[in-house]
């Protein structure tokens, strides 16, 4: 076992294991640690993948900004534990059908199709993304949709004022 | 020099992404379903990743920061939609917002 693969195993069950403790958690606080944890692994493995600026992007916008926000809004609320409820029939004798489908389907599409097997065999011409190229992307190709999102979070800003203030 | 198959990485993106839709379906708190959402959208970026990193394509990694930006965005007026929710059923339980349920 190298390196690579170990840290590979350990971050893939470490996200695993906080996806499903996001699942069986009854605290919200609970789940939004979970959640963190998630995140965290994921930023190491996008390193391990070689594109760290994303994971520092990554650790910095998810696991900073958006999780501050979602443990303040469930410290604000007071949120408790969720009460149990009983599920609709529809999500019981279709969902659960459609989940194995969805499931089945994902793994066959993976083994079979091109883009799942030109997918196994690349990852070995370059060591890592250069955040130089990365950026020269963002400023010279993608410069209107980056410019465009300046413009939505103004809008994203201005609905949650608009949204949370109190009405009279 | 990273000898793990990008295949194994969408694996995991996939099982991520399924463990998303179910907290989305099972969990009652809408918080916690919020939460589940996000945990969807790094599930398809850790997709992105994988993907731009087998075909040496940096398009895939520009859209990873797109979607960060937006599900930023997202996350600030939900959360104000949810705080808005609550304070007007007084309940965080997703059972209780059944004006539209059929």
């Amino acid at each position: 076992m190298s390196i690579p693969l170990i840290v590979f195993f350990a971050c893939a069950l470490l996200a695993v294991a906080g996806a499903v403790t996001l699942i069986l958690a009854r605290e919200p606080v609970h789940s939004a640690l979970a959640l963190i944890v998630v995140m965290l692994s994921l930023a190491i493995l996008y390193l391990l993948l070689g594109s760290d600026f994303i994971a520092a992007v990554q650790i910095l916008v998810y696991g900073g900004a958006i999780m501050v926000l979602f443990v303040y809004v469930i410290m604000l609320l007071n949120a408790g534990a969720e009460e149990r409820t009983d599920f609709s029939k529809l999500a019981k004798f279709a969902g659960v059908p459609l989940g194995f489908f969805l499931l089945l389907w994902t793994a066959h599409w993976l083994a079979h199709s091109p883009a799942g097997r030109a997918a196994g065999t690349g990852g070995a011409a370059r060591h890592g993304v250069s955040t130089i190229d990365l950026s020269l992307l963002i400023f010279r190709k993608y410069l209107f949709p980056f410019e465009a999102t300046s413009i939505l979070i103004l809008v994203a800003i201005l609905g949650a004022l608009v949204l949370a203030r109190k009405s009279e | 020099m990273s000898m793990i198959p990008v295949s194994w990485y969408l694996v995991l993106s996939a099982i991520l992404f399924g463990l998303g839709v179910v907290a989305f379906v099972f969990k009652r708190n809408i918080i916690t379903i919020f939460m589940s959402i996000e945990l969807m959208l790094n599930a398809v970026n850790l997709a992105f990743v994988a993907f731009a990193r087998a075909h040496n394509q940096l398009d895939g990694l520009v859209f990873v920061f797109f979607v960060i930006v937006v599900a930023a965005a997202e996350a600030a007026v939900g959360l104000a939609i949810i705080i808005m929710l609550a304070q007007n059923r007084e309940s965080l339980n997703i059972e209780r917002v059944n004006l539209l349920k059929f």
